[in-house]
């Protein structure tokens, strides 16, 4: 079976718990909805006097012979007629804003959510099943919440009317159709559970089998390199049969419930019928009556046989609801600090060690967007104040320049039994290089990501120029420190607007510059130059280039704090050297931490720190550990008699 | 000729032309008749049981007219209540035929829908793993993901509403409209007298939405794309604060499919109560004409009454029928991308008559036990190879090239210079523009698919790991392999150290595409992986750059035994791999500068020779 987080419905709280939350992102709609309920009531009442125009026809000028009294009950009819249909129209237009507007904004927020959210939370969730979220769950809702709650009301204020008329056209057989509710609602009741548990399963699979997709899709070099088309094909089928089993439960069971709802008021009709000719022939119903009665019983079956399928849909709506809450109710645990900068990017959750999945106390975070968005000042005007705070910040150079300092770090993955990093010591000094030298999965890149707070260390503290990480906004300390991951992790987007993900007011000439000094100027050469797109992940692109761009982009930023993560792997001899001569100036100006498997990577450093089962066992010069300590000899000297086992031990 | 509706070509056209659109339609409509195709006789066995739904549903206001104009006067009359009981007896029967067929009939629909949406699927998702890898560069993730949720879905609605409504309509439509007429003629002409306005009403919507769907899939497929991709690259996103900028694009995109959505929601609110008011109208009009026939006593009470009730029933159903047209636009949208995808044929495509490799010829003396035996020996030759990415410029300008089998050649250049392009015609990821690639023989656009990939397996530059454990990505070449081959594989490249002092060792998972692993784990795992699937032909490339350089010496070990009976291409930077080499390619600019065993290059004070004093130079400085 497949991974997936956070699965199954919270069976504690309320099934419609979810749903009713995201009620406030209506709000903003209010003035509209009024009318377009309005004209749904307005339409509903005129939709149903309309039969009783016929029977006062039937019963008045035909019965009496009236010919005076024909045309204007003919165009009483013909004006709710109209009336109707221009109403439907009106309820239908405003309709669209609300409703499309919710839907829009929910996945603006769930986007906006989903970028606050760390690496543990993208570690662990398939873009599959979150974007199943963003796109089918949230039509679901808006079906529901813009079609089927109004449906919902109309047809139960329908119901209701049509039954009072009933009642006071002839109450003993109004009592009786009244009575035919009772076996409708239990059986509601008791489809509703069930199909709140499959609807659930269906639409967890759906995701399921987009994260199978996406996998497919992502992975296809190695698919076909390995020839592995069928297999991949028989997981994805599998899945997809999974669905299709499931999508044919569902079928069976809403079959079942739609056909009863139909039964029901048919069998009413009987039984009006019945009685009514009973009625007439005591002379206690009139014929026109009963005519008038029988229409309007016809008029119920309609209202209650679609109960069924706006039962359903409401129930799917709860379920995405539910899915959807699930994500935006993930508390982001790694959020800057609130008093550096006053506002923190959009309604933050305020301590910075939150935990995990909230309980649903924790409501806060939909409620809040959606109020954001509806005063006018969506989050991404705060960002946008709070960046430039950040630079500012960064051109101030406040007092420091750049001091990181590892004191007593611990980490440890979530899950995992082991700390990866235990009791890391390290001072890089300002304008200082350090470079980390370890084994194969020895830690580095989890040490080197704590910087940029992609992940929150577990113990002790990062700081920058004196200050935990931890207390400053994360833009700002984001504008401090960039990194060039060991995978380039571009975007297929033009050279131009990777090189400058992170500034993106760089000048042409910042950005040649950079690009000089990472040896990229290849893209000068491609058909559009700088804007020419290079395909998803940049695979377009040779290796070496798109590790020179990711280069490139962490340069361009000049940042206070440089984090290089093995990235000169991919380059040539000869490359590699230009580039690091390059380099060497760049890191005259900033702080440094190379990552590096090489030694020639490793003399762009002014000292070195052995990481070694999971803490620093060594910093010095280079030759000095060289000479002093064997296991960092055996991580870089090349000499083949070297028996690298043996060493490692 | 015209091709820009071909494929996938139309996709990002907003504005198609009369007849692209028609082509286009006419591409969506066939894919649907050959989805519904072999459901021929369950479809027909489904419009039987609708008819008895519907004749049953049809019956009852008759049988309420029948009840009120024949069975109640005889009781008023003194007489028994024998004929009312008959006809209620048959509005309960009516009522219980309805419900049955009405159950069979959702049932065997929904089955027929979702047979109908695995095969779409299954068919979409083979045809994406089939077309080639200049395709989905090209195309991306998103787009993939896109088509095959959204689109699908879209169909699936249709599906899902589509029978009931539909065929529940317009049978009910068909049956009222006679039972206006054999009621009354002059009524039910003057019932049906508006059909042609809604015809022509229908066309007008038919036009407009079918634009309007258009735009919001490809609407939709926007907001898919950029969600994928910047949840796939979410660290560099954070890391580099792209947040707010994305969150611009993000909701620019949003906007657009809001407003795409809006204008089909509009046409939808125009077009529905258009629907409506032409019924009311109707029914205001046979109200007046029948009540003035009622009083001149041409048509009874009973008749007009029943009129009214059969004219309900004749305009709730064109509801219905408008709710079907409408996700029948919406399904016709996505119809034209999948069957788009459908029509494109990759360019590397399968052969038609595969030639076999020549096992007897391939036989090696004394060969390794579990190949050799099988047919590939491993010689590869480039005859004349030209090739330039989507027919742009010349990466590989032309390229002569004999690697007899059993031979272990490295390739080395500077970065860019096309050595990966070299080997992913080797492994035929691509097909040259001129010339051919063979191995041991035969062009490989003659092989076999599996044979191929049986045979020549490529370690690229980014591996890939799937969801699930580090078994089942060491399996992914082999699926068959014992557990004891596994290990095996892993050991003999060195991965078993770290495998197995995780606290699940083979059993853990790697997470996400491996997120779990470190890099150089990950490249373990792959090295591994191509390792158990033993083929003939071992392509590397850099598939030892994030390792440290104790388990590159490992690795390098390792492959000293491994390659000993196979061919293999080893791309590398760090020349030490050189080591293991017979000949060196050196690349440049996408030609082979110098090849050779690497002591005569080395002696020869060429480009290599340059490139090992470099290599020598940045190791010796400490
Ligand atoms: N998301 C994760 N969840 C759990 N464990 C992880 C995760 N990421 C990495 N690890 C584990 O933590 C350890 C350190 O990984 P890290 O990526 O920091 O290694 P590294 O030193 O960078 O290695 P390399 O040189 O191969 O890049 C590895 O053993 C890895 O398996
Ligand atoms: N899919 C592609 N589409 C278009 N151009 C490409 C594609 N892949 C590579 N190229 C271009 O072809 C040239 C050769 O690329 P190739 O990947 O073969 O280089 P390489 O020798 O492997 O370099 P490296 O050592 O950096 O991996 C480069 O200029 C690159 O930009
Ligand atoms: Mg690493
Ligand atoms: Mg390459």
């Amino acid at each position: 079976m497949r991974e997936r987080p956070g699965s199954g419905p919270d069976t504690r709280r309320p099934l419609w718990h979810s749903l009713w939350r995201l009620r406030s992102y209506l709000r903003p709609y209010t003035r509209i909805m009024i009318v377009s309920w309005v004209a749904a009531f307005l339409g509903i009442a005129a939709g149903t006097v309309i039969p009783l125009v016929g029977k006062e026809i039937i019963d008045g000028p035909v019965a009496q012979g009236d010919r005076a009294a024909l045309l204007p009950l003919g165009l009483l009819a013909l004006g709710l007629g109209v009336a109707e249909a221009v109403l439907t129209f009106v309820r239908r237009w405003s309709q669209a804003g609300p409703v499309l507007g919710l839907e829009t904004t929910i996945r603006d927020d769930l986007y906006r959510h989903l970028q606050r959210l760390p690496m543990s939370f993208h570690d662990e969730w398939q873009s599959g099943q979150l974007l199943s979220r963003a796109t089918t769950d949230l039509s679901t809702i808006r079906r529901f919440l813009g079609f089927g709650v109004l449906f919902l009301i109309m047809n139960i204020l329908q119901l209701t009317a049509v039954v009072i008329v009933l009642l006071r056209t002839y109450w003993p057989l109004g009592l009786l159709v009244t009575a035919s509710a009772v076996p409708v609602v239990a059986l509601s009741l008791r489809f509703e559970k069930r199909y709140i548990r499959v609807s659930r399963q269906v639409q967890d699979q759906q995701g399921d089998l987009a994260t199978l997709v996406e996998e497919a899709a992502l992975g296809i070099r190695t698919i076909k390199a390995f020839g592995r088309r069928r297999h991949l094909y028989g997981v994805f089928d599998e899945a997809a049969s999974g669905l299709r089993r499931t999508a044919l439960g569902k079928v069976r069971l809403s079959s079942r419930f739609f056909t009863f709802l139909e039964v029901i008021p048919n069998l009413t009709l009987a039984m009006v019928l019945l009685l009514g000719a009973v009625a007439v022939g005591a002379g206690a119903l009139t014929l026109g009556t009963l005519v008038a009665f029988t229409t309007l019983v016809l008029q119920l079956v309609w209202p209650v046989a679609s109960l069924g399928y706006i039962l359903a849909m409401g129930q799917e709506a709860m379920t995405a609801a539910d899915r959807v809450t699930e994500v935006l109710d993930t508390v982001p645990d790694i959020t800057g600090a609130q008093n550096e900068t006053g506002t923190e990017i959009s309604a933050g959750t305020g301590t910075s060690a939150g935990t995990g999945v909230s309980t649903g106390a924790e409501t806060s975070t939909g409620k809040e967007n959606g109020a954001g968005k509806e005063n006018g000042t969506g989050g991404e005007n705060e960002t946008g104040t709070e960046i430039e705070d950040g630079r500012r910040a960064t051109g101030r150079r406040p007092g420091g320049r750049g001091h990181l300092r590892f004191e007593g770090v611990e980490f440890r993955f979530p899950g995992a039994d082991r700390s990866v990093l235990r009791d890391v010591r390290l001072d890089v000094r300002p304008g200082e290089t350090v470079a980390i030298v370890g084994a194969t999965g020895s830690g580095k890149t989890t040490l080197t990501s704590l910087v940029p707070r992609l992940r929150d260390v577990t113990g002790g503290r990062v700081t920058i120029d004196g200050r935990d990480v931890r207390d400053l906004s994360l833009p700002s300390l984001r504008s401090m420190v960039a990194t060039a991951f060991e995978e380039p992790t571009l975007f297929s987007m033009s050279v131009r607007e990777n090189v400058t993900l992170g500034r993106a007011d760089a000048t042409d000439r910042e950005i040649r510059e950079a690009l000089e000094i990472a040896q990229a100027t290849f893209v000068f050469d491609l058909p559009w130059a700088l804007d020419t797109r290079i395909g998803e992940q940049g695979m377009s692109l040779s290796g070496g280039q798109r590790q020179r761009l990711a280069l490139a982009r962490a340069i361009l930023g000049r940042p206070r704090v440089l984090v290089l993560d093995d990235t000169l792997s991919a380059l040539d001899v000869e490359t590699e050297a230009l580039v690091e001569e390059a380099l060497r100036r760049v890191l005259a100006d900033a702080t440094g931490l190379i990552v590096a498997h090489r030694a020639s990577t490793v003399l762009l450093a002014d000292r070195v720190a052995l990481l070694s089962h999971g803490s620093i066992a060594g910093v010095g010069r280079h030759a000095d550990l060289l000479s002093s300590v064997p296991e960092y000899r055996a991580l870089l000297a090349q000499d083949a008699d070297l028996d690298p086992e043996r060493a490692l031990r | 000729m015209n091709d820009s509706w071909r494929g996938v070509a139309a996709e990002d056209q907003d504005q198609v032309s009369e007849s692209v659109s028609l082509l286009l339609r006419t591409r969506s409509r066939r894919l649907l008749a050959d989805l519904l195709r072999p459901h021929r006789r369950r479809i027909a066995l489904l419009t039987a049981v609708i008819v008895l739904s519907s004749a049953a549903g049809l019956a009852l206001p008759y049988l309420v007219k029948a009840g009120i104009d024949d069975g109640i006067p005889p009781m008023l009359a003194g007489g028994g209540p024998g004929t009312l009981l008959t006809i209620i007896a048959l509005v309960v029967a009516a009522t219980l035929v309805q419900a049955l067929t009405r159950m069979v009939f959702l049932q065997m629909s929904g089955r027929i829908g979702q047979d109908i949406l695995l095969e779409l699927r299954r068919r979409v998702f083979d045809h994406f793993q089939r077309l080639s890898l200049s395709f989905h560069e090209k195309y991306t993730s998103g787009r993939v993901i896109s088509r095959l949720t959204s689109d699908v879905e879209a169909i699936g609605e249709l599906l899902d509403s589509g029978f009931d409504g539909l065929v529940t309509a317009v049978l009910t439509l068909c049956g009222t409209a006679i039972m206006l007429l054999v009621l009354d003629v002059r009524l039910g002409l003057a019932a049906l007298l508006p059909l042609p306005v809604l015809l022509l009403f229908t066309r007008w919507f038919r036009r407009e939405s079918s634009v309007a769907y258009r735009r919001s899939r490809q609407a939709v497929a926007l907001v898919i794309v950029h969600f994928v991709e910047s949840m796939t690259g979410i660290r560099a996103v954070q890391a580099f604060r792209r947040e707010p900028r994305n969150q611009e694009i993000f909701e620019r995109l949003n906007a657009d499919y809001r407003d795409a959505n809006m204008r089909s929601t509009r046409l939808v609110a125009v077009f529905m109560p258009g629907i409506k008011l032409i019924g009311n109208v109707t029914v205001a009009a046979v109200l007046l004409y029948g009540g003035w026939l009622a009083l001149n006593g041409t048509v009874t009470v009973g008749v007009l009454a029943a009129f009214l009730l059969y004219l309900r029933q004749f305009y709730e159903p064109m509801q219905e029928i408008s709710q079907f047209y409408n996700a029948l636009q919406s399904a016709g949208a996505a119809l034209e991308k999948l069957s788009g995808v459908l029509e494109e044929r990759p360019d590397v495509a399968e052969p038609r008559r595969p030639v076999p490799l020549d096992g007897s010829r391939g036989e090696v003396p004394g060969g390794a036990p579990g190949r050799g035996s099988d047919g590939a020996r491993g010689g590869l030759r480039f005859e004349a190879v030209e090739f330039g990415y989507d027919g742009g410029r010349a990466v590989l300008p032309r390229l002569d090239l004999e690697i007899p089998a059993g031979q272990t050649v490295a390739v080395v250049g500077t970065t860019g210079a096309g050595k990966t392009t070299l080997a992913k015609l080797m492994a035929r990821f691509y097909d040259p523009v001129a010339g051919r690639v063979l191995l041991d023989g035969v062009d490989l656009r003659d092989l076999d698919e599996a044979e191929l990939r049986r045979h020549v397996v490529m370690v690229t530059q980014e591996n890939f790991l799937f969801t699930g454990t580090i078994a089942d990505n060491i399996r992914f070449g082999r699926p068959d392999a014992p557990t004891a081959a596994v290990v095996e594989a892993a050991e003999a490249i060195g991965a078993h150290t770290f495998v197995s002092a995780l606290p699940e060792g083979y059993g853990t998972q790697v997470g996400k595409r491996g997120g779990r692993m470190s890099a150089g784990q990950r490249q373990l795992v792959a090295f591994a992986r191509a390792f158990l699937a033993d083929p003939a032909v071992l392509i590397l490339d850099e598939a030892t750059s994030s390792l440290d350089v104790p388990s590159e010496r490992l690795v390098q070990r390792a492959l000293r035994t491994i390659l000993a009976d196979r061919t293999a291409v080893i791309i590398a930077h760090r020349l030490s791999t050189v080591e293991i080499a017979d000949r060196v390619l050196v690349m440049e600019g996408g030609r082979i500068v110098e090849d050779g065993p690497p002591e005569r290059l080395i002696a020869r004070s060429g480009r290599f020779a340059r490139l090992h004093q470099a290599w020598l130079d940045s190791l010796a400085r400490d």
